[in-house]
């Protein structure tokens, strides 16, 4: 079961919501998909995001992919410690592996993702 | 397992999986307009008198004159070794292996040619490799775009003008590539303009990613390289050098005066000049753009077992897996010729190639008074290494009537750089180690009959 509090995507983000701010991570169940990760491309704080677009590279030590906004807004911060620890996706992929933090341009997107229950539907379906 | 091609039994079979009837089928996705239909080719000749006829057209070409042409191809004196070593079966597959870790040797190989470059070039890594060196700067200009997410690049009117037509090429459609002047008189007559660099640098509304030199230049002159790479990044430009591999034993290597990328053509490492290639490009950079290096990289770690080990690293993001997002197109890694240059750099070493260069450098001060004495004075006054520019009026006539005296007097500028007016007399010569002191004073000879009776037909040596 994934953590009930967060919100998802079919492409394996997910969306902490605390006000107006969004943290961005990808799923543990992406994680595991991927392998070791070895590099995390992010944005430089500042960008706009629209939502869908691409904000960055996950490189593992078998496949590279690109990360799609679950939501769009400006990028506030980003997680500076996978520059040295890329590793923190895989072992604590809802915690110190968070990527990026979001000031949500439109909080209503947030509604239109799926919730916990609908995101482990997906991972069961395959 | 077999490599021989699939028979007809085979191909019944994977068609029947397939459920289809023929292989055509395959390909009715394709409009029949643009399939390719039959070929009008000759018919098939007999050996012998396919013999006869390549070897009269290889009898066409010249290998009897005394040459000085370089213009970005070199001739150099290369060991036996090199050939004798290529020659071995092992290396034929110079195709990328898709199953790296199992050929450890060819990786090694590669390991090997990484290690020397980047010892050579002075930055932390290298790519193998690379079509040529042309390819090579387009790939390095790409690199910078991709990294600073800009998407101009400024490249000097002194790299050569084929590289800067094929990163035009590369960059057609989606990125800009302006040129920057050289400059046309004082002491630093041909080679990069400066100011013309800083106020280009300057245009805030047009961001540039890339800034690129070369050492030597296209006109064979010596750069300011350090100041070039320092203009770059106060605008937040990367520096990219386009080198040539042999002027490094004795020039500072791009690692010192600030690149953070070096591209070039490997082609004077033991290979030999040939029309059309294949060649060998080298590109280079420093270890925080690792990642938007395209081409293969070989790195060192141990196994299970602790034995040392070869591995091909950041392989994910290549063409085979990360499709239309992969750093480039490079898939063929033209092993063959990097081994080429490894075999070469290791049989001369660091200090045959520190003479190979002196020499060159020598053999060219001794071409430039011999040229001066005739009356062909340098067009520039700066330094340069083993290549230089000699202003001869009507060179394209003055070019023909040496060949037919046995001398190929290297490159007409005219025809090179068509639209530089400075460049109009110009002939670009170059002497290596190979050159000698008689075809020197054949040069000279010959070069003052043309220019003393231009009216009349020089003797045929």
């Amino acid at each position: 079961m994934v953590p009930a509090d967060l919100r998802y995507t079919n492409d394996h983000e997910w969306v902490r919501v605390a006000g107006d701010e969004a943290t961005i991570g990808i799923t543990a169940y992406a994680a595991d998909q991927l392998g070791d990760i070895v590099f995390v491309e992010l944005p430089d704080p500042g960008r706009a995001l629209t939502q869908a677009e691409t904000f960055g590279v996950v490189e593992s030590v078998k496949a590279v992919s690109d990360l799609f906004a679950p939501v769009g807004g400006e990028v506030i911060e980003v997680n500076g410690d996978l520059a040295a620890n890329p590793d923190l996706v895989n072992s604590d992929p809802f915690g110190a592996g968070w990527m990026l933090r979001v000031r949500l341009a439109d909080p209503a997107q947030v509604e239109a993702l799926l919730d916990a229950a609908a995101y482990d539907a997906l991972i069961a379906a395959g | 397992m077999p490599y021989g091609p699939h028979t007809a039994d085979d191909r019944a079979r994977m068609l029947a999986a397939l459920g289809l009837d023929s292989v055509d089928q395959l390909f009715d996705d394709i409009p029949v307009a643009l399939r390719a239909s039959a070929l009008d080719l000759p018919e098939p000749e007999p050996e012998l008198e396919l013999a006869a006829r390549l070897t009269g057209l290889a009898a066409r070409n010249r290998t009897d004159l005394a040459s000085f042409l370089g213009a970005g191809v070199y001739r150099h004196w290369s060991p036996p070794a090199v050939d004798q070593l290529l020659l071995r079966g092992e290396w034929y597959t110079a195709y990328t292996p898709y199953q790296p870790e199992i050929s450890q040797g060819t990786l090694q190989s590669i390991y090997e040619y990484e290690s020397l470059l980047a010892e050579l070039v002075g930055l932390d890594v290298v790519s193998a490799s690379h079509y040529d060196g042309a390819s090579a700067t387009a790939e390095a200009a790409l690199m910078t775009c991709r990294a600073t997410h800009r998407d101009r690049v400024l490249i000097s009117r002194g790299v050569h003008p084929h590289y800067r037509e094929t990163t035009r090429t590369y960059f057609s459609g989606r990125l800009e590539v302006d040129e920057i002047p050289l400059l046309t008189k004082g002491d630093g007559a041909g080679t990069t303009d400066l100011a013309a660099l800083e106020r280009m640098l300057a245009e805030s509304d047009r961001p540039v990613a890339g800034v690129i030199a070369a050492q030597p230049n296209f006109l064979g002159l010596l750069e300011p390289m350090a100041e070039i790479g320092g203009l770059a990044h106060a605008a937040g430009a990367l520096f990219v050098a386009v080198v040539e591999p042999v002027s490094l034993a004795v020039l500072a290597p791009p690692g010192t005066y600030g690149a953070d990328i070096a591209a070039g053509e490997g082609q004077p490492l033991g290979i030999a000049p040939q029309y059309g290639g294949p060649y060998l490009g080298i590109l280079a950079s420093t270890d925080a753009l690792v990642r938007q290096i395209p081409g293969r990289l070989v790195g060192l770690t141990t196994d299970l077992d602790g034995k040392r080990a070869f591995v091909m690293t950041l392989r994910a993001r290549e063409q085979d897996i990360r499709r239309d997002k992969a750093a480039s197109n490079i898939c063929t890694n033209q092993a063959l010729l990097a081994l080429a240059a490894s075999i070469y750099l290791a049989v001369i070493g660091p200090h045959g190639l520190r003479d190979v260069a002196a020499l060159g450098a020598s053999r060219a001060a001794e071409l430039e008074a011999a040229l001066a004495a005739v009356g062909a004075e340098r067009l520039h006054p700066g330094p340069y290494l083993n290549e230089f520019v000699i202003r001869v009026p009507d060179a394209r006539t003055v070019h023909r009537r040496l060949l037919d005296a046995g001398v190929l007097a290297g490159l007409v500028l005219a025809d090179a750089e068509p639209d530089d007016p400075a460049l109009a007399d110009g002939l670009l010569v170059c002497a290596t180690e190979v050159t000698t002191s008689a075809e020197i004073v054949q040069f000279a000879g010959a070069l003052s009959a043309v220019l003393g009776h231009t009216d009349i037909p020089v003797a045929v040596r």
